[in-house]
């Protein structure tokens, strides 16, 4: 297992606040890692610098085989480099058809005349065929995603990022709003993607994370306060102080 | 444009076949080549509005669906209007000067008739040289080239330095606002080389064709503003369906997470904008020659605000909402102005619309925004709603539904 994403010494102030402090963390390709942490950790402020929509004030954030910095990439150029995010309220095309949403995270040349003079391919429409199987929602291919529930636009996002095709996914709580059977099959599809990637899931349910069953990073402060099995974070007395004893 | 194309867009045919009859059916009743029974500058108002038609089309492009509000594109316009009045007013002057100089007794040489025709032009502001803006006035072919050259590099250079600062939503309205108030008080200039408030005129008369009727004149102009907005109308309607549309549509909903999809946001709001810009400078340059006149009033901000109210009107984010707004604020608007709707008499207070048109035409745009946002392309909605939806197949997963196959269960795996 090879490292893909590394931050070392990130730091990051919102008006003298540090949401970030000296952050340090990598993860391999394929890995499967959750991160948890109580609110304010520093979660999504960790994802942002990921893609490109915070700058940090310090540190260095390197991707991929040649190690090439982030910082210094637009956040389309990051996407395009395979970086994927699933936010952590659904934002989907809402005026869009489901395909149509599937069909503009499709991993194809992203220029304005590359999609301007883009054809439907057959197998585009079976790859979207295969995500739509994969997040349940064939029968709903041709709707307004804005007609969807909330559940189903999380599904809908997340075969976005798996259309996307990316190398490293960014998931913010996959598993709010759903029912157990639909988070069941959420992790079975994370699991699953992880096999070939890296897959980063940011949530806060302990019974998500259990299931799971990957390494595990707690932030506190905008720092990590701990790191390994779920079992072995679970037993740290700093974590049960910020985090579990309350 | 194949025709997958057309098929999946049906409301593109029936555009073009209601521009085709309306064409020849006022073909038919012009002086020209018909009947007789509109006037010239009836013809001339259609003509034109055809080309206001193009532009309403074109910032329906750009506001309608990739939510960019430009108050520049009457702007874009006028430099068209500008660009083929140069030639017109060069050329026709040169004529002119030429024949009244050969009358005299000395041949006369080159420079003296440049200057000539320069004392004729510029006369107006007090000078007789010709602006290096004038460079090429005398070539058709490269005036029709700045038709579409100079909006086209105005609108990149502009939008490449707006969009690239992510400036967007209001600022970026009153940022292409400030250009086009920049541009007409640059105009306004009498040391502008462009006549200044006098702006071009006699641009009616066509250069080489002084004994062509102006009936027949107007037929053509009509011609090929109608032939204008059919290609303007196709090229948008294939630029915003598939792929390209869904981007730009997730632009206006949602820009960041498009960007987060891997799209160069920039580069999209970019095209699209110079598109239209050159697509609004091609319209100018058909209307003006219609008009016969353009002048740096034409180019204000407020103009540009009417652009946006017929789109609003008319319906966004529908091309041929944008063609029906503004037909029919435009035309509405020179039936009021122009005197032809009565007076109301109330005793105490005399409704005069030439005063009260502005007020009723804010109010209706109040109105519509509120009650309507659709606006009048919106009840064509009704239409395509209450068609009957197509019942094949089962009709629900309820044991008691409807079944294709009588005593068929759904299979369990198609619930999600």
């Amino acid at each position: 297992m090879k490292t893909l994403l590394e931050l070392s010494g990130v730091t990051v102030s919102f008006d003298g606040f540090r949401a970030i402090n000296n952050l340090s963390f990598q993860i391999g390709e394929p890995e499967l890692r959750a991160i948890i942490g109580p609110n304010g950790a520093g979660k999504t402020t960790f994802m942002d610098i990921i893609t490109g929509k915070t700058r940090p004030d310090e540190g260095r954030v390197v991707y991929g085989e040649k190690s090439e910095s982030l910082l210094k990439m637009s956040e389309s150029q990051i996407a395009r480099s395979g970086i994927g995010r699933k936010f952590q309220k659904p934002t989907v095309f809402e005026a869009q058809t489901v395909r149509e949403n599937l069909a503009m995270a499709l991993s194809n040349p992203r220029g304005p005349f590359d999609v301007l003079l883009y054809r439907k391919t057959a197998k585009g429409a079976a790859r979207i065929e295969e995500i739509a199987e994969e997040i349940g929602l064939t029968h709903e291919l041709a709707r307004p995603s804005g007609e969807l529930s909330h559940g189903q636009k999380q599904w809908l996002e997340i075969g976005m990022l798996l259309a996307q095709d990316p190398r490293l996914l960014l998931v913010d709580e996959p598993a709010a709003g759903m029912t157990p059977a639909e988070r069941e099959h959420t992790t079975d599809l994370l699991k699953r993607a992880a096999q070939t990637r890296a897959v980063v899931v940011v949530e806060h349910d302990m019974e998500f994370v259990r299931r799971l069953g990957c390494k595990v990073t707690v932030l506190h402060e905008g720092s990590v306060l701990a790191e390994g099995s779920l079992d072995h974070v679970t037993k740290n007395q700093d974590v049960i102080d910020v985090y579990l004893g309350r | 444009m194949t025709q997958g194309f057309l098929s999946k867009n049906p409301s593109v045919l029936w555009f073009l076949a209601i521009l085709g009859l309306f064409t020849v059916v006022v073909t038919v009743l012009a002086e020209a080549t018909g009947i007789g029974l509109l006037s010239t500058s009836f013809i001339k108002t259609l003509g034109k509005t055809l080309c206001l038609c193009l532009i309403a089309v074109a910032m329906d492009v750009v506001w309608g669906y990739c939510g960019i509000l430009s108050l520049g594109h009457f702007a874009f316009f006028g430099i068209g209007g500008y660009a083929i009045g140069m030639w017109l007013m060069y050329a026709r002057t040169e004529i002119i000067v030429t024949e009244s100089l050969a009358a005299a007794a000395i041949p006369p040489t080159p420079s003296e008739i440049e200057n000539a025709i320069g004392t004729q032009i510029f006369g107006v502001v007090g000078s007789s040289d010709f602006p290096a803006l004038w460079a090429f006035s005398d070539s058709l072919f490269l005036q029709l080239l700045m038709v579409v050259l100079v909006p086209g590099l105005l609108a990149l250079v502009f939008g490449w330095l707006a969009f690239r600062s992510r400036v967007t939503g209001v600022y970026l309205s009153i940022l292409t606002q400030a250009m086009t108030l920049a541009l007409s008080l640059y105009l306004f200039q009498n040391d502008s080389g462009l006549r200044g408030n006098n702006g071009l005129s006699g641009l009616q008369n066509l250069p080489g064709l002084e004994d062509t009727p102006q009936s027949v004149v107007s037929i053509g102009f009509f011609w090929a503003s109608a032939l204008a907005l059919a290609m303007g109308y196709v090229l948008f309607a294939w630029v915003v369906s598939g792929k390209m549309g869904s981007v730009i549509r997730g632009i206006r909903d949602n820009e960041s997470r498009v960007r987060f999809l891997g799209y160069h946001v920039e580069s999209y709001k970019l095209f699209v904008f110079t598109l239209t810009a050159i697509v609004s400078g091609i319209a100018g340059a058909l209307y003006y020659p219609q008009a016969g006149i353009i002048n740096p009033a034409e180019i204000a901000p407020i103009a540009s605000i009417y652009l946006a109210v017929w789109v609003a009107i008319g319906g966004r984010g529908r091309l041929y909402g944008a063609v029906i707004g503004a037909a029919f604020v435009s035309l509405l608007s020179s039936w009021f102005t122009g005197g032809g709707a009565p007076s109301i008499p109330l005793g105490f207070y005399t409704i005069n619309w030439t005063d009260w048109w502005l007020v009723l035409l804010g109010l209706s745009f109040v109105l519509v925004t509120l009650f309507a946002p659709k606006g009048i392309g919106g009840l064509f909605d009704y239409i395509t709603i209450n068609r009957a939806p197509q019942r094949v197949g089962d009709f629900g997963p309820d044991k008691g539904a409807l079944r294709r196959e009588e005593g068929q269960q759904e299979p369990e795996e198609r619930r999600p």
